[in-house]
């Protein structure tokens, strides 16, 4: 278990991290989640002793990090998967953690195949790698000293889907085997689809955190009937608000709550979901001012889908 | 092993707490030797570090053959080939100690290096034991080539071997490239930057002494104490001359103002920066 109390992080006058408090759960996936700059990483180097705090504290189950005998076996870290010498091999550079550690020569060979590296690529020097092999590379570190929490910085970055879809279950398992798993990102979807807890924090605040499932219920409900018109009346005879989207309605509600009013009513309905877009809106919007970008061009299609 | 095997142990290793009750901070503590031998193996195993490395020896040899060919018979004395050796180690070593340190800044390797050890100060302390291993047998790699072109020398010539070093000189010598490693490493804690540390460590030991030199031919009252200030001067005398009490305490002052001072300075900057 992580547990996170009023972290703050001050640089000259900017405050990177803001009285950031939350823990991540065992056997639960907490995903961290924020725009570039948002001090996702700040906390992240806090919490493993990379960077001072200026108040508040971070423990792993009850522990400093630093009061950590070999920290490897009880924490996974992955914060940059580039910040290693371009001249190692990517073999050498999980035998330095092997050896670091004090583990048997075999789980380097054990790692490399479990992070899919082939023998023939852990031979050549990191300088070659993509940025998808680092990161494999960076998750055979962070694994290999088989720890029970794991830290992980934007670990999605550089791979490919069926990468990212590895990447996905293999922490979705980890979880479910009672490890306890963060990870940030600042691709909504990329938590959504992994994250049972999520931390949203913005500006070095939190600005929201709690289950996936209470903030997508707070989106609101995507709903699509033959008879639109009629679905309509229904709902807002009910007093539930309702937004017309043409083909669809979005409605501030939870799905139950708009199923059980259609079923009442007896309108048949053809689709009916979260609204996802719902809760990227909320992203954006929570995190609005820390954007640098002017957000009406943005397309939210890709990380909403 | 067999495929079966394998991914037996690949799942255990994959394996995390059992219901997440395993005991977190429950291992036991690294050791210091373990975190030594990982920093030795870490100034071989690139190839920019296994080149420099062999360069000692590549060196050495072509010193020696240096001396062999161009040295007139009669000054092929060991004392000879010693200089001729000495010279590239004394440039080599503190650039080796300089990039043991700097290289997890400039490379960003220490992200995962003070990640795994959490003690800045374990790491710097396993750096610097490592890299004056590696200066000790680098002394002692030299001594042996020299003793060889030695012999090699007057069995061609067909002079008379002369062993002109004592145990005691050539402790001297160690002594002295010891410290221009500790120099490097100092300059490396300090500044963190790899050529950065390498242009210090010249401007340091080509710049300083003279304008020191300098200095001391123009002020009296500088020329006094510079026997006690300059480091280079009191490193120099382990070279050439016998030591006397003096100029070892002349070499100790000299040490902690250059040396010793700027390395505190350097490792308080490096307990409270940030690895980035």
């Amino acid at each position: 278990m992580i547990t996170v109390e009023s972290l703050t992080k001050q640089y000259g006058g900017v405050t990177a991290v803001d009285d950031v408090t939350f823990t991540a759960e065992p056997g639960r996936v907490t995903g961290f989640l924020g725009p570039n700059g948002a001090g996702k990483s700040t906390t992240m180097r806090i919490m493993v002793g990379l960077t001072p705090a200026t108040s508040g504290h971070a423990t792993i189950s009850g522990h400093r990090y630093a009061d950590l005998p070999n920290p490897g076996r009880d924490v996974g870290v992955l914060l940059d998967a580039s910040a290693q010498h371009a001249g190692r091999t990517g073999r050498e550079i999980l035998t330095l953690a092997q050896r670091t550690m004090g583990l048997p020569s075999r789980t380097v060979d054990d790692m490399l195949q479990r992070v899919s590296l082939t023998q023939k690529e852990s031979e050549r020097r990191v300088r070659h790698y993509s940025l998808g092999m680092r990161q494999r590379l960076g998750i055979a570190t962070a694994l290999i000293g088989d720890p029970t929490v794991l830290v992980l910085d934007e670990p999605a970055n550089g791979l490919d889907p069926a990468g990212i879809r590895w990447m996905r279950d293999l922490l979705r398992d980890y979880a479910d085997r009672g490890g306890t798993v963060l990870l940030s990102s600042h691709l909504l979807h990329e938590i959504e689809v992994v994250a049972d807890d999520i931390v949203v924090i913005g500006r070095g605040r939190i600005v929201a955190q709690g289950t996936k499932f209470d903030l997508l219920r707070s989106a609101g409900t995507i709903v699509r009937a033959v008879d639109l018109v009629r679905l309509g009346t229904a709902l807002e005879v009910e007093g539930v608000r309702v937004t017309d989207l043409d083909d669809a309605l979005r409605v501030d509600a939870d799905p139950a709550v708009v199923g059980r009013l259609a079923h009442q009513s007896g309108v048949p309905l053809t689709e009916l979901r979260s609204d996802g877009a719902g809760l990227e809106e909320m992203f954006l919007e929570l995190t609005a001012d820390t954007q640098r970008d002017d957000l009406s061009h943005t397309d939210t299609e890709g990380a909403a889908a | 092993m067999t495929a079966t095997a394998t991914a037996t142990a690949t799942e255990k290793a994959a394996l995390p707490a059992e219901g997440g009750a395993r005991t977190v901070g429950a291992h036991r503590a690294i050791p210091m030797s373990r975190i030594v031998a990982v920093e030795l193996r870490k100034m071989f195993d690139t190839r920019s570090g296994f080149w420099l490395m062999a360069s000692i020896v590549i060196l050495n040899v072509i010193a020696t053959g240096a001396v062999i060919a161009f040295a007139p018979a009669e000054e092929q004395t060991y004392n000879q080939f010693a200089a001729a050796i000495g010279f590239p180690m004394a440039v080599i070593l503190p650039m080796i100690a300089v990039l043991s340190v700097t290289s997890e800044w400039s490379q960003r390797s220490g992200l995962t290096t003070f990640t795994l050890v959490p003690h800045r100060g374990r790491v710097i302390f396993a750096k610097a034991v490592a890299a004056v291993g590696v200066g000790v047998v680098s002394m002692g790699v030299a001594l042996a080539v020299g003793a060889l072109g030695n012999l090699l020398g007057s069995a061609m010539t067909g002079n008379d071997l002369v062993w002109d070093i004592t145990v005691g000189q050539f402790g001297n010598i160690v002594i002295a490239n010891v410290l221009g490693m500790m120099v490097g490493f100092m300059l490396g804690v300090l500044l963190r930057n790899s050529a950065g540390a390498i242009v210090g460590y010249f401007v340091f030991s080509f710049v300083l002494p003279t304008l020191s030199m300098l200095l001391a031919q123009s002020q009296q009252w500088f020329s006094d104490l510079q026997l006690w200030v300059d480091f280079n001067f009191a490193q120099g005398a382990l070279f050439d001359e016998d030591m006397t009490g003096e100029m070892w305490a002349q070499l100790a002052t000299a040490s902690t103002i250059w040396l010793v001072l700027p390395l505190v300075v350097g490792l308080v900057l490096v307990f409270r920066s940030e690895v980035k």
